[in-house]
C-alpha cells in the first residue's frame, strides 16, 4: 500500500514536471516550488552533517563540550585539558571565515565578507593550478608527441595544434594563421556534433527511464 | 601379402597404443611429484618515497624466479623491530616490484619482508629489508618540469600585466559573441523587459564562475546604464554573495547606486534540476528578452537554452565544459568556445591584471604548439630513419611534459 501510494505521488510529480512541455501551468507550478524547497532543505542539511559537524564541530571538539558521548575528543579538549597542540585546530580560521561571510547581514561591517570570498577564490586558483596544469596541459602535450606514420596521429596533431591556434587571441585571424584556426574550429565543431549525438542517445535514455516508471511500475502497463 | 599388411598396421597400432600408454603413465608420475620450494623475491630495498609530505615508505625488490610459473603475488610484511612480529601491510600484484606503504609515522623506523604467494597459497619468506624512515621534502623533483614550465608562463604573466599597468596597449582579437552583448542589452530596454543572467551552478572555487562573475560585472555596469532590469539566480550561496557584490560595484561605478537592489541577485537552491526548474519558471513568466548563460554548466545546459529558444530571447552563452558546449552552440545566438570565456572576462573588464594574464596565457600556447610541432617532427623522423640521435631527442621532449607519480 505503501508502495502504491509513493508510486503515485512520484508519478503525479513526474507528469507535473513534464506538463511544462506544454506550457506553464498549475501543476507545474507546485512541483516546481515543492522541488525547490525541498531540495533547498534537503541541501541545507546535508550541508550540515557532511561539513559542519564532522569537519568543524567534531574536529575542534565543540559536539563533545556540548556532551555528545559517541564523538572522540577534539582539538579544544586536546588542547585545554591535555595541553598538547593539535592540528585541528586549524579548523578553527575556517569556522572563523564562515562566521565572517555571514556579517554580511550586518551592514555596519559587511565589508568584512569580501575577506573570506578572497580567501576561498585566491587559495583555490593557486590549488587548481597545478592540477589543472598537469592534467589539460602536460600529459595532453606529451600524448600528441606523436610520430606522423598513421592518419590517426596525422588527425591528432592536426586538430591539436589548429585548435590551439584558434584559441590564440594575441594575433587577428587572417591570412594563413586565420586558415590555420579555420580549421580548428572545423574540428572543434566535428567533436561537438559527435559529442552532442552521444549526449541525446543519453538523454534518451534517461527518458525511457522516466516512461518506464510510469507504464511499468506505476500503471503496470509494461512488463 | 594382404596378411602381411594387415599384421604391419597391427603392429604399428599396438606400437602407437604403448606409446602414449607410456606416455600418459610418465606424466601422472610428473604430476604426483613433490613440487620444488617456492624461490622467494630478494633484494628488499625500503627507504623514503622522495618529494611528498612524509608517510609513506617505498619497498622495492627483485622478483621471484618463479614469476613467471607460480606466483599470484607478493605480500608486503612489516615491523617496527627486526626481531619483532611482522604484519601484513598489502599486497602486490604478480609482476610488481614495488609498493608504496602510505601509512608509515615519521618518527619511527620500520624493517620490510616480501613473501611471494603461489596459487596453493604457499608463501616464501624474503630476507629482512634494511631499516627504512619516511620523511617530508621541502621539495617534490619530481615535478621540476612543471615548475620550469609553469614558471614560464606564470614570468610572461607578470611581464605582460606589468607592461599593460605602464599603460601600454596590448593587443587582443575580436571575440564575436562579446560584441553581442551591448546589443542584446539595448534589445532588453527597448522591449522593456528583464536581462537573466545564469552564473552556471558551480561553485567559487571554479574559474568558469569566476569568469562569470567578471562578465556579469560588465553586463551590470551596461544595465545599470540603460536602467533595464536584471535577475541573477544562483545555486550556490557564495556565488549569490560574490554576485551581489560585483552588481552592487557596478551599480556605484556607472553612478547609479541608487537604482541597486538586492533583489537582483537570489539564491534558489543547490540541487541542480530543482535550480532548472526555478529558471525554466522565471523565463516563461517574466519572458526575459535577453538571457547570458556564463559560467560552469552540465545536463541543465540544453534544458534552459531551449526554454529560452522558445521564449525568444537573445542567448549569449560561455562555458568551457566540453560536453555541454554542442548544446549552446545549437540553441544559443552567440557562444563563447572554452578559452574564449576568460577571454571575454579580461577583454570585457580591460583590467591590466586579466589582459596580461591572457597575454602571459598566450606564451603558453606558443610554447605547447612549438613542443608538439617539433616533437612530432622528431618522432616522424626517428620512425622513417630509425637515428638514435633523433630518437633520443624525442624521448627528452617526452620526458619534459611527463610526470611521474613518484
Amino acid at each position: 500500500m505503501d508502495s502504491v501510494f509513493s508510486n503515485t505521488l512520484a508519478a503525479i510529480l513526474t507528469i507535473g514536471i513534464i506538463s511544462f512541455l506544454y506550457k506553464d501551468n498549475p501543476l507545474y507550478k507546485f512541483c516546481e516550488s515543492l522541488f525547490i524547497g525541498v531540495s533547498a532543505g534537503y541541501w541545507f542539511v546535508q550541508q550540515y552533517y557532511a561539513n559542519l559537524l564532522p569537519k568543524l564541530f567534531d574536529n575542534l571538539g565543540i559536539t563533545r563540550l556540548l556532551g555528545a558521548e559517541n564523538v572522540a575528543d577534539g582539538a579544544l579538549q586536546n588542547l585545554f585539558v591535555r595541553g598538547q597542540w593539535d592540528e585541528n585546530l586549524l579548523y578553527l580560521i575556517a569556522g572563523i571565515l564562515g562566521v565572517m561571510m555571514l556579517l554580511r547581514l550586518v551592514p555596519q561591517i559587511g565589508w568584512m565578507s569580501r575577506w573570506p570570498m578572497a580567501f576561498i577564490v585566491g587559495s583555490i586558483a593557486g590549488l587548481y593550478f597545478i592540477t589543472y596544469f598537469q592534467s589539460n596541459a602536460m600529459r595532453q602535450m606529451q600524448n600528441t608527441i606523436l610520430p606522423l606514420n598513421s592518419f590517426n596521429n596525422l588527425v591528432l596533431i592536426v586538430g591539436t595544434v589548429t585548435g590551439i591556434i584558434y584559441f590564440y587571441f594575441s594575433k587577428e585571424h587572417k591570412g594563413a594563421f586565420g586558415g590555420a584556426a579555420r580549421v580548428g574550429i572545423y574540428f572543434l565543431m566535428v567533436t561537438f556534433g559527435a559529442s552532442f549525438g552521444y549526449t541525446v542517445m543519453s538523454r534518451m535514455s534517461l527518458l525511457i527511464g522516466r516512461l518506464d516508471f510510469l507504464f511499468g511500475t506505476w500503471l503496470g502497463l509494461v512488463k | 601379402m594382404k596378411a602381411f599388411s594387415h599384421s604391419l598396421i597391427s603392429c604399428c597400432l599396438l606400437g602407437s597404443i604403448l606409446l602414449a600408454t607410456t606416455d600418459s603413465i610418465a606424466q601422472v608420475e610428473c604430476s604426483d611429484s613433490v613440487p620444488s620450494p617456492l624461490l622467494p623475491p630478494s633484494e628488499v630495498i625500503a627507504e623514503d618515497h622522495p618529494g611528498d609530505a612524509g608517510g609513506a615508505i617505498i619497498v622495492r625488490w627483485k622478483l621471484s624466479p618463479d614469476e613467471a610459473k607460480r606466483i599470484t603475488g607478493y605480500e608486503i610484511l612489516r615491523s617496527t623491530s627486526p626481531t619483532g612480529e611482522f604484519s601484513s601491510v598489502g599486497f602486490a600484484a604478480t609482476g610488481a616490484n614495488r609498493y608504496v606503504d602510505a601509512n608509515t609515522e615519521d618518527s619511527l623506523t620500520y624493517y620490510y619482508k616480501v613473501v611471494a604467494v603461489d596459487v596453493n597459497k604457499n608463501a616464501s619468506e624474503s630476507e629482512l629489508s634494511p631499516p627504512a624512515r619516511s620523511s617530508a621534502q621541502w621539495f617534490n623533483f619530481h615535478l621540476l618540469n612543471l615548475l620550469i614550465i609553469g614558471g614560464l608562463i606564470c614570468g610572461a604573466v607578470i611581464y605582460f600585466i606589468a607592461h599593460a599597468k605602464k599603460g601600454k596597449k596590448l593587443f587582443l582579437r575580436r571575440i564575436a559573441g562579446l560584441e553581442a552583448v551591448d546589443e542584446a542589452i539595448g534589445r532588453a530596454t527597448e522591449m522593456g523587459r528583464p536581462i537573466l543572467f545564469i552564473p552556471g551552478i558551480l561553485d567559487m572555487d571554479d574559474v568558469q564562475t569566476i569568469a562569470g562573475i567578471t562578465i556579469l560585472g560588465r553586463v551590470a555596469k551596461t544595465i545599470a546604464q540603460y536602467e533595464t532590469k536584471l535577475n541573477v539566480p544562483t545555486s550556490r550561496s557564495i556565488v549569490m554573495s560574490t554576485a551581489m557584490e560585483t552588481v552592487k560595484e557596478a551599480y556605484i561605478s556607472a553612478g547609479r547606486a541608487d537604482a541597486y537592489s538586492d533583489d537582483f541577485v537570489h539564491y534558489v537552491t543547490d540541487e541542480q534540476f530543482g535550480y532548472v526548474a526555478a529558471v525554466d519558471g522565471i523565463m516563461v513568466r517574466e519572458r526575459p528578452a535577453t538571457c547570458f548563460y556564463i559560467g560552469a554548466f552540465f545536463a541543465e545546459s540544453l534544458i534552459m537554452a531551449e526554454t529560452g529558444n522558445s521564449i525568444g530571447a537573445i542567448q549569449i552563452a560561455g562555458t568551457a565544459m566540453p560536453a555541454q558546449l554542442p548544446f549552446f552552440v545549437a540553441a544559443c545566438d552567440y557562444t563563447l568556445i572554452g578559452e574564449e570565456l576568460f577571454a571575454a572576462s579580461a577583454y570585457l573588464s580591460g583590467e591590466p591584471k586579466q589582459l596580461g594574464s591572457l597575454k602571459g596565457q598566450d606564451v603558453g600556447k606558443i610554447i605547447a604548439m612549438s613542443a608538439i610541432v617539433i616533437g612530432a617532427a622528431l618522432e616522424t623522423i626517428f620512425a622513417i630513419s630509425g637515428s638514435s640521435l633523433f630518437g633520443s631527442l624525442a624521448e627528452l621532449m617526452h620526458k619534459l611534459f611527463s610526470i611521474v607519480a613518484g
